[in-house]
C-alpha cells in the first residue's frame, strides 16, 4: 500500500505518525490518512480542499502538479511525501 | 464603579505570547507560549479564558484556548469559509478573484460580554466575519456581511486582501455591534448581524481620487476603540487621520491640530472618560516610522480638543519602533497602558502616561497587547 509521510515539522503541533493506506490519487491517500487522525487535514488543507499554499506533495521525489484537485497519480508502492515548501519561510 | 489596576499584561508576538505579571519588584516576564510560531492576535475573555490566535506559515491559521491562566492550551477550531459554490465568481471591483479561505485570524470579542459565556466574534482576512457559541469548537460564517454588494469594493490596506480588525459589542445590548476594515469603513448591526449598515460617515480618505473621498466604503479606519462605560463615544485612528464619533458611530468628525502625525495604527480610550484617549503617531503611510526618530505618545484630554505630547521614559533619538494597531492597550482601571512595537520594544505606563517604563527592548516584533481583566 502506498506510505503517507509527514513533515516533522507538523509533530510541533500535533501527532502524526507515517500511514499505510489505500488509494490511487493524492486525493485519495491523503483523505484515508486524515480519516484515522482528523486533526492533521487542517494543516495540510484548506477550507476548499485545496492544498495549502506554502505546502508540497512529493510522490516518489516529483513534486505534484494538481494542488487544487490533488489528481496526482499514486502507485501501489509510492511513497507520499507531505512536506513545508520553503516559500513558507 | 472602580476597576482594579490589572497586573497581568499578554503580549502577542511574530514568535510566540509572553506573559507578563506585576510583582513587588516590578513587570517580569513569567511565561511563555508558542514559542517560534507567530501569534496575530490574543484574546482574553470575561471568563479568564485566553485565546491565541497562530499564523502559522504553512499550516494556516489555528486557535488555541486557556482555560488554567496559560499553563496549559487546547487546540480549538480556527473559522472556517464555506464552500466556495462553482457557479459564483466572487470577484472584488478591482477583478481580483476573492479567496474563500481563511487568510488570518485579526479579531476576537465575546459576543455577549454580560452573559459571560462562550459566544465569540471573530474578525478576518480576506473580510469574513464569524461566529462561535461555544468558544471556537465551530464557526458560522455572517452571511448577511459576506453576502452585501458592498463588499467587492473592499480591498487590501497592507495585505492582500481586506481584514476585519475591530468587533466591538455593544455593553448594552449585544446585539449591537460595530466592525472596522481595512479597508471597507465600520458597519454596524442592531440586529445581532442580521442586517448591516455603513458607519463611516464623516470619515475622510486622502489615498482616494477627490471625488471618493467620503465614500463609507473605502474607509481605512486602523482601529476603533470605544469608552467602556460611554460606549457612544469612539475613536478611530485611521490611515490618515483620527476621527471621533459621540453619537455611536452615527457621524464622524475628523480631528484637526495634531502633533507630530495624523498616521498611525493604535488607539486607546479612557474606560469613564470618553475624552481621554491616546495615540502613537508615525511618519505617514511611505515610511512608517516615528518622526524625527522619537518615539511619543499623544494623549488628549478633551476630545481631541488638543493633545499632549507624552516622551518621559520613551527613546528620543534613533527610534524606529511602529506600533501596530492592535499593540496598545489600556487596563480596567484606565491607569495603566502598554505597547509593543515592530522592533521588539515593549513599555509600560501606571500613571496614564506620564511616565513610560521600558519592560524589554528585545522581544520579538509585536502584534497584540492586551492587559488581563
Amino acid at each position: 500500500m502506498p506510505q503517507v509521510i509527514f513533515t516533522s515539522a507538523l509533530e510541533r503541533h500535533l501527532a502524526c505518525p507515517p500511514q499505510e493506506v489505500a488509494g490511487a490519487t493524492v486525493r485519495e491517500v491523503l483523505d484515508q490518512a486524515f480519516a484515522a487522525n482528523p486533526g492533521v487535514r487542517d494543516y495540510v488543507l484548506d477550507e476548499q480542499g485545496a492544498l495549502r499554499k506554502h505546502m508540497t506533495v512529493f510522490v516518489d521525489g516529483e513534486a505534484t502538479r494538481d494542488r487544487t484537485g490533488l489528481s496526482d497519480a499514486v502507485r501501489i508502492d509510492s511513497q507520499v511525501y507531505v512536506m513545508q515548501a520553503l516559500s513558507g519561510g | 464603579m472602580s476597576h482594579a489596576p490589572s497586573n497581568r499584561l499578554f503580549v502577542a508576538t511574530r514568535k510566540g505570547l509572553f506573559t507578563l505579571e506585576r510583582g513587588e519588584a516590578g513587570w517580569r516576564v513569567a511565561g511563555t507560549a508558542f514559542l517560534g510560531d507567530p501569534v496575530s492576535i490574543v484574546h482574553v475573555d470575561g471568563a479568564g479564558r485566553i485565546y491565541a490566535a497562530l499564523d502559522l506559515g504553512h499550516f494556516g491559521s489555528k486557535l488555541r484556548r486557556s482555560t488554567d491562566g496559560g499553563a496549559t492550551w487546547e487546540e480549538r477550531a480556527a473559522p472556517a469559509f464555506p464552500e466556495k459554490p462553482e457557479d459564483v465568481d466572487d470577484r472584488d471591483d478591482n477583478g481580483k478573484s476573492i479567496p474563500w479561505k481563511l487568510q488570518k485570524i485579526w479579531a476576537l470579542a465575546d459576543a455577549d460580554p454580560a452573559a459571560g459565556g462562550e459566544s465569540l466574534w471573530c474578525g478576518t482576512l480576506p473580510g469574513g466575519l464569524f461566529r462561535s457559541e461555544d468558544g471556537g469548537a465551530g464557526w458560522e460564517l455572517n452571511r448577511p456581511l459576506w453576502d452585501k454588494p458592498e463588499r467587492k469594493g473592499w480591498f487590501g490596506g497592507g495585505y492582500d486582501w481586506p481584514g476585519i480588525h475591530s468587533v466591538f459589542v455593544d455593553p448594552r445590548d449585544a446585539a449591537r455591534v460595530l466592525v472596522a476594515i481595512s479597508c471597507g469603513g465600520v458597519w454596524e448591526t442592531l440586529d445581532g448581524g442580521a442586517n448591516w449598515t455603513p458607519r463611516a460617515s464623516g470619515m475622510r480618505a486622502e489615498y482616494m481620487p477627490p471625488e471618493r473621498a467620503f465614500d463609507q466604503n473605502v474607509q481605512d479606519p486602523h482601529i476603533l476603540v470605544a469608552s467602556r462605560d460611554n460606549p457612544d463615544a469612539l475613536w478611530v485612528q485611521h490611515h490618515n487621520g483620527i476621527f471621533r464619533s459621540t453619537d455611536g458611530a452615527a457621524s464622524w468628525q475628523e480631528i484637526t491640530n495634531i502633533p507630530r502625525s495624523g498616521f498611525g495604527f493604535a488607539a486607546a480610550v479612557h474606560p469613564t472618560d470618553p475624552d481621554t484617549a491616546w495615540f502613537v503617531p508615525a511618519i505617514k503611510d511611505e515610511k512608517r516610522i516615528p518622526v524625527d526618530g522619537q518615539l511619543v505618545v499623544l494623549r488628549t484630554r478633551d476630545g481631541g480638543e488638543s493633545f499632549e505630547v507624552l516622551d518621559r521614559g520613551l527613546p528620543q533619538e534613533h527610534a524606529y519602533d511602529l506600533i501596530y494597531r492592535h499593540a496598545l492597550d489600556i487596563d480596567a482601571s484606565g491607569d495603566r497602558l502598554a505597547f509593543g512595537s515592530t522592533t521588539g520594544s515593549l513599555w509600560i505606563t501606571e500613571d496614564q502616561g506620564d511616565s513610560w517604563t521600558s519592560l524589554s527592548a528585545h522581544l520579538p516584533p509585536i502584534y497584540c497587547v492586551r492587559f488581563a481583566p
